[in-house]
């Protein structure tokens, strides 16, 4: 039952990340693209905490927080860039 | 019993994932689809942490914690970066489909 569960999630974050994937190639314009990129990884955190209940391992979670970390890093960076033209002024 | 409730959680999480990369791809425009991913992704991901907190308690011996960690970053960090996206778009003045609000000068603009 858990594994018809798992195997049924793993199938819809995966077309997820096609639709996002479609979104980052598409545009049309850079926030689009950065919404896209940010969608991605927020999506990737939930195919990791998949896949770690799925292997029964707890040590993917440590992935899972490295992944929002950097995540949440390059989004704000890349906002920055478009608001200002610059990172650290 | 449990595995019925951790079945019910995974699935609702990825189904809310889903969703909200639909609404990704297919809302016309891009203040619409801020929308997307920045409640129902953020929700779906929150169902699966609670999932895999369940899952984890149970197994091993003692409470997992560990993804109360990782619900807590990404439930602060996706407004953060949402408002950071907004105000990125405004500055470029991306088409919207409805009427833009009227401009005023606010000295707090970094524009």
């Amino acid at each position: 039952m858990l594994n018809t569960a798992l195997v049924i999630a793993f199938a819809l974050v995966s077309l997820a990340f096609l639709l996002n994937f479609w979104r980052l190639l598409k545009g049309p314009d850079a926030p689009d693209r950065i919404l896209a990129l940010d969608t991605l990884y927020v999506n990737t955190i939930a195919l990791v905490v998949i896949f770690g209940v799925h292997r029964g391992n707890a040590i993917y979670f440590e992935a899972a927080l490295l992944i929002a970390m950097m995540g949440f890093v390059s989004t704000v960076a890349l906002c920055k860039y478009l608001l200002r033209g610059d990172i650290i002024e | 019993m449990i595995d019925i409730l951790l079945s019910v959680l995974i699935l609702t999480g990825a189904a809310l994932t889903f969703i909200g990369s639909l609404g990704l791809a297919r809302l016309r425009d891009f203040y619409s689809r801020l929308h997307g991913p920045t409640k129902a992704t953020t929700l779906g991901v929150g169902c699966l942490l609670i999932a895999s907190a369940v899952f984890f308690s149970l197994r091993d011996e003692g409470v997992s914690l560990h993804e109360v960690l990782v619900t807590l970053f990404l439930f602060i960090t996706a407004p953060v970066s949402a408002h950071l996206l907004g105000k990125a778009a405004l500055h470029l003045k991306l088409e919207s489909l409805a009427p833009m609000p009227a401009q005023d000068d606010d000295p707090s603009d970094p524009a």
